[in-house]
């Protein structure tokens, strides 16, 4: 009963709102920072790219767990919102460069720099960065804007209709920005065209090359830990039951009172703004983005890693998408045979561990310690 | 419990399969002696010695609990990278889709690289040294494209890459590999915009501007043709470039093109898009593409009623054309690197090698092209005074009247080849020499 | 004049000879989304062995050559060879993958699905099956015009190929709707549990249908080969295209739906033809998602399927 807390609490209520708020800011940027500062040197260039590989496979399996994981939905359009983001990006970037800056070249700080940065004496960030941020939350937009359009309609049905609207969605998209027009190289030409007619030139069949590079590991992983942010905040707050109790129980949950529309179509925009963040990464990473290589095969490759990591499982996710973005790489010694090999492990995985990884649970949630409280608290895996 | 069994069942099941595929995979390897990568056979060696040392104990430090950081730290300690270079080899990497839809380019182009590996080792090898080849699969896809060229530069410490068939993965790749500074040769790149990328980016081929205009100006001034159709590959830049360029010149020469008709790779019907240009009376279709459509095209376009000749690039050299074309691919052009029944001493050998190693399998432009680019880069090592980066790049850049498979290849300020095209002629399943047609000026 | 009413009967006869075919490869997707309530991503696969083994069966058989001539039950050899090869093939794929995940969630299954199209693409792949190149598949059916409309050819190849693909699909429904296994399907299909519980061997049916549905998948296979002669390798993107236009045509006819499958497939297969000969070549393959998105917002079950009620 001595407790000290009513103490603390006349003083300032904002002391207390800061860290719990920043707290989790504060971490994505540590991380950020030490994976770009500590990690990259010391691991060398291929573990870099494997790593921010890593993470832009989080941001994808992480926002997918949120529509097929938390509301139980099931979409196979986050390649299509990839395309759609990365293009968007990648068409601010490049024309936003020769508009703003008159080359192809934005200035970058070292955030964005490649490589040992340590030796560049670059400022921390500079005009060109805050573009990037600007033009990577647009593609997220955009993205999010073509989640609601194709979200709105097709949420009002049941059933796996999302998914083959998303599928025909994502082929629709493909091919549209296939047959887009070439992309501008020509200083005075890109500068003597509008914006939207700019957006109908994004490269065609050969994809949208040239973009500047920007992203590094500490861009990604600031992205991917805000993305872990978000789901986990939305899983757990009570705003954030409303989509597990959809998933759970569709007509239960209308009967309670939740707007099973509104918040399914919430959470397909949340899923899609997250896909065309992570989309405008990697555009800003390969420094090309292709529209054929954005089918519907992408998409599965994120749902494999949500349904492995275990149905809204948030730390399943990005643990699966660790293993399915290392996996290929360590079967690159069976040469012809190492697709064969994949494929094969996909289908005992699925039959060893139908539940997932984790099953709907956390990682800390499994294992000797909890449990007892996992018993009671967190329903089986693979319920549904 | 019923359930359970069924599954340990199949899960044995499926992994007895995956033993037979993986040992089965061992066999064919070994004997072909590296048809698969140079990985193959390091993968074991390396597992101890691969140089990671230096990130081990770094992902012990900081990743242990929940940190997602430790799953990155851990995949090159235990990836079985190819052997590092031994002391006295060479290594040089080729990244290409060896699986997924475009699989016979890659495979095909690596069959090319390698005989002409093994001609520079047996003939002693580059500064006394043996050259070996590490080969990874893209999966026709850029991001993986990336990933494997960084690998091949940074784990595999690779000094030349040789890649891509597609022009959008060499563009992927040679941003990588002018970061690192490292050379680069595509062997069929035909897209204007993967020499650009920096000065260590080279190739071999043609422009997609230099073939347009080699059968713009066949048709127009050899064909005396004014009306001419055209049907590309909406997916493929290739395609696309080509179709691009082919309009400019030949309207620039005084012809039309009276219909513009696309397809995407894969299509196995062509009826609508043949009859719109029958009905606009097209002289000849101009068919960029590869010879795995160009076949199904001309079939169908001789049971429309269409006899025109079709006209063609480099991508319908192969003995599959005629193979699948048959009758109906008989009277049409191509322009192509060269002719595989020239008399020409290295064309000669190159095809007998070829089938001797292939098991008469008749060679096509892209495994001419590997064979090349690989020919180039050898030259290159041995007149460089040092294997770095910016030696050999000086050294390529510096090749002239290189007696390759696929012509004189010479390297022009713009890094690009610089040669002559042949017209060839299909007649009765075989392809004939028509004419020669110069670089313009 | 003339030359229009060509294309149309050109554009229509094509239309409707791959239509037919989108048809059969339909039934397949349907007949198990109808049991198993899920999307078989492999099937497309399924079609391209079929074609695949056809070709391996009439090149030995020495029918390769582009002259030699193949007497005409050859061709109905080989198809009923691949057809059984391909029914054998699904059981067996059924039985090691699927199987093990029955009351497992359904996703688990659709993932598994994409592994086993990933193997067997990525197996078909290898140099000692069927190899990455694309090959010419004898022609075992004459390309002989049979008569001609308006200037438009129907030849032997067409009306074989869809008469081929009508009478697989009469033969179904006469399965379906009049034999006591087909009763059980439907039974099955309905409602699992509750056959189960009349006695229904409800696996022995599933993998029926798997055996059913691929051999009709091969069957296309091979039709589509006889049409188009130069067969894609089995990795190819243009396989993967024709298994999801097939698959739209399942949900446009009402997934689930034996009679929607085989109107969907022609309706696909025309208005991709027609949309091509007359709106624009580009976009032929967004015709069909667009229909398939119209379809699904207007008629959520499909044109012949029945609107579920979820039950509390």
């Amino acid at each position: 009963m001595t407790r000290v807390a009513p103490q603390l609490d006349d003083g300032p209520a904002a002391w207390r709102f800061v860290p719990r708020n920043l707290a989790p800011l504060g971490a994505a940027l540590g991380l950020a920072l030490l994976m770009h500062f500590v990690f990259q040197p010391a691991a060398g260039s291929f573990a870099s790219k494997l790593a921010l590989d890593i993470a832009v496979n989080i941001i994808l399996a992480v926002s997918l767990t949120m529509v097929n994981g938390f509301t139980g939905q099931f979409s196979m359009g986050t390649a299509g919102f990839m395309a759609v983001g990365g293009y968007a990006a990648a068409a601010v970037t490049y024309y936003g460069s020769f508009r703003l800056y008159g080359s192809p070249n934005p200035p970058a700080g070292i955030l964005s720099a490649f490589g040992d940065p340590t030796g560049l004496p670059l400022p921390w960030l500079q005009s060109g960065d805050l573009m990037f941020v600007a033009a990577c939350l647009f593609g997220g937009l955009v993205a999010a804007g073509a989640g609601y359009i194709v979200g709105l309609p097709s949420l009002r049905l049941r059933g796996d209709y999302l998914a083959i609207v998303t599928l025909g969605f994502g082929e629709i998209v493909r091919v549209v920005l296939q047959t887009s027009e070439r992309r501008l190289s020509n200083a005075e030409q890109i500068a003597g065209t509008p914006w939207p007619k700019l957006l109908t030139h994004l490269g065609g069949s050969l994809g949208f090359t040239s973009i500047p590079y920007f992203t590094t590991l500490f861009w990604v992983w600031l992205a991917a830990v805000l993305t872990l942010v978000v789901a986990y905040r939305m899983k757990r707050s009570s705003y954030g039951r409303a989509f597990l109790s959809i998933r759970e129980d569709e007509v239960a949950a209308e009967a309670m009172g939740v707007c099973t529309t509104k918040f399914k179509v919430r959470a397909f925009v949340i899923s899609s703004f997250f896909a065309g963040v992570a989309g405008a990464l990697i555009a800003h990473q390969v420094q090309s983005i292709n529209a054929g290589e954005l089918g519907f095969q992408r998409s599965f490759d994120v749902i494999i890693m949500v349904v492995l990591g275990g149905m809204g499982s948030i730390s399943g996710a990005v643990l699966a998408a660790g293993v399915l973005t290392v996996l290929p790489e360590l079967l690159r010694f069976m040469a012809d045979y190492r697709m064969v090999v994949y494929a094969l492990a996909l289908i005992v995985m699925m039959i060893v561990r139908p539940q997932g990884l984790f099953g709907v649970r956390e990682v800390w949630e499994v294992g000797p310690f909890r449990r007892r409280a996992a018993g009671s608290g967190a329903p089986g895996g693979g319920a549904t | 419990m019923r359930m359970t069994n069924t599954r340990i069942f199949s899960a044995l099941a499926l992994l007895s399969l995956a033993a037979c595929v993986g040992l089965g995979g061992c066999g064919p390897t070994d004997s072909n002696s590296g048809n698969a990568s140079g990985g193959g056979g390091g993968g074991a060696r390396s597992a101890a010695a691969g140089g990671s040392s230096a990130q081990a104990p770094e992902s012990a430090g900081k990743g242990s609990e929940k940190s997602p950081a430790a799953a990155p730290a851990a995949a090159p300690a235990a990836a079985p990278a190819a052997a590092p270079a031994a002391a006295d080899e060479i290594l040089i990497g080729h990244y290409a889709s060896m699986t997924g839809s475009e699989a016979t380019f890659g495979q095909v182009t690596d069959k090319g690289i390698r005989l002409a590996v093994e001609k520079v080792n047996a003939a002693g090898g580059i500064k006394g040294k043996k050259v070996r080849v590490v080969t990874l699969d893209t999966e026709g896809k850029e991001s993986v494209t990336t990933t494997v060229v960084t690998r091949l530069i940074t784990s595999d410490k690779v000094v030349a890459l040789l890649g891509e068939v597609a022009s959008s993965r060499s563009i992927a790749g040679a941003n990588v590999a002018q970061r690192f500074g490292i050379p680069m040769i595509t062997p069929s790149s035909t897209n204007p915009e993967v020499t650009t990328k920096g000065d260590k980016i080279f190739r071999v081929c043609f422009l997609d501007p230099f073939q347009g205009y080699v059968m713009a100006k066949f048709a127009r001034e050899n064909l005396k043709l004014s009306k001419v159709a055209t049907l590309y590959d909406q997916k493929q830049p290739y395609s696309t470039g080509l179709n691009d360029n082919f309009k400019e010149a030949f309207t620039k020469l005084g012809g039309t093109v009276v219909a513009e008709q696309a397809f995407s790779g894969g299509d196995a019907d062509f009826s609508a898009q043949l009859a719109t240009i029958r009905d606009r009376g097209a002289e000849a279709i101009f068919v960029p593409g590869y010879y795995t459509e160009v076949g199904n095209i001309a079939i169908q376009a001789r049971k429309l009623g269409v006899t025109v000749p079709l006209l063609g690039g480099d991508g319908w050299e192969s003995p599959k054309l005629a193979e699948i074309g048959g009758k109906a691919i008989d009277g049409s052009y191509y322009s192509n690197h060269y002719s595989p029944s020239d008399t020409r001493e290295e064309v000669v050998k190159f095809v007998s090698e070829f089938q001797s190693k292939h098991g008469g399998e008749v060679p096509d432009s892209l495994a001419a092209m590997g064979y090349d680019a690989a020919m180039v880069l050898f030259d290159a090592m041995k007149r460089s005074p040092s294997l770095g980066g910016a030696d050999l790049a000086k050294a390529i850049a510096a090749t002239k009247d290189f007696k390759g498979v696929s012509g004189m290849i010479s390297i022009d300020a713009e890094r690009n080849a610089r040669k002559s095209a042949v017209v060839l002629q299909m007649r009765k399943g075989k392809a004939e020499y028509v004419t020669t047609i110069a670089p313009q000026q | 004049m003339n030359a229009a009413l060509q294309t149309f009967f050109e554009t229509l006869i094509n239309g409707l000879a791959v239509g037919s075919l989108y048809a059969l490869v339909a039934l397949g997707y349907t007949m198990v989304y109808g049991i198993l309530k899920f999307i078989n991503f492999a099937h497309s696969d399924i079609v391209v062995l079929g074609a695949w083994i056809a070709f391996v069966l009439a090149r030995s058989l020495g029918y390769a050559t582009p002259d030699a001539a193949a007497p005409w039950y050859a061709g109905l050899l080989i198809l009923l060879v691949a057809m059984t090869a391909c029914g054998a093939i699904g059981y067996a794929v059924e039985r090691l993958a699927y199987k093990p995940l029955r009351g497992a969630p359904r996703l688990n299954v659709l993932i598994t699905a994409i592994g086993v199209s990933l193997f067997l693409q990525n197996t078909g792949q290898l140099s000692f099956l069927f190899g990455a190149s694309p090959q010419r598949m004898p022609s075992l059916l004459p390309d002989t015009p049979l008569l001609t409309v308006f200037g438009a050819r129907v030849s032997l190849v067409d009306v074989v190929g869809a008469g081929t693909a009508v009478l697989l699909m009469v033969g179904l429904e006469y399965l379906i709707f009049h034999t006591k296994l087909g009763r059980a399907m439907r039974a099955v299909s309905y409602n699992t549990s509750v056959a189960s519980l009349m006695g229904v061997n409800v696996n022995a049916v599933i993998s029926f249908t798997f055996v059913v549905g691929s051999a009709l998948a091969a069957a296309a296979g091979f039709l589509y080969s006889m049409k188009y002669v130069g067969i894609k390798q089995p990795a190819d993107a243009g396989w993967v295209m024709l298994g999801l236009k097939a698959f739209v045509a399942a949900v446009v006819g009402g997934i689930g739906n034996i009679r929607g499958a085989m109107i969907g497939g022609v309706m696909i297969g025309l208005l991709e033809f027609f949309g091509a000969a007359y709106v624009s070549t580009q976009y032929r393959d967004v015709y069909v998602f667009a229909l398939l998105i119209l379809v699904l917002l207007f008629r959520p079950a499909g044109l012949f399927g029945r609107a579920t009620v979820e039950k509390v």
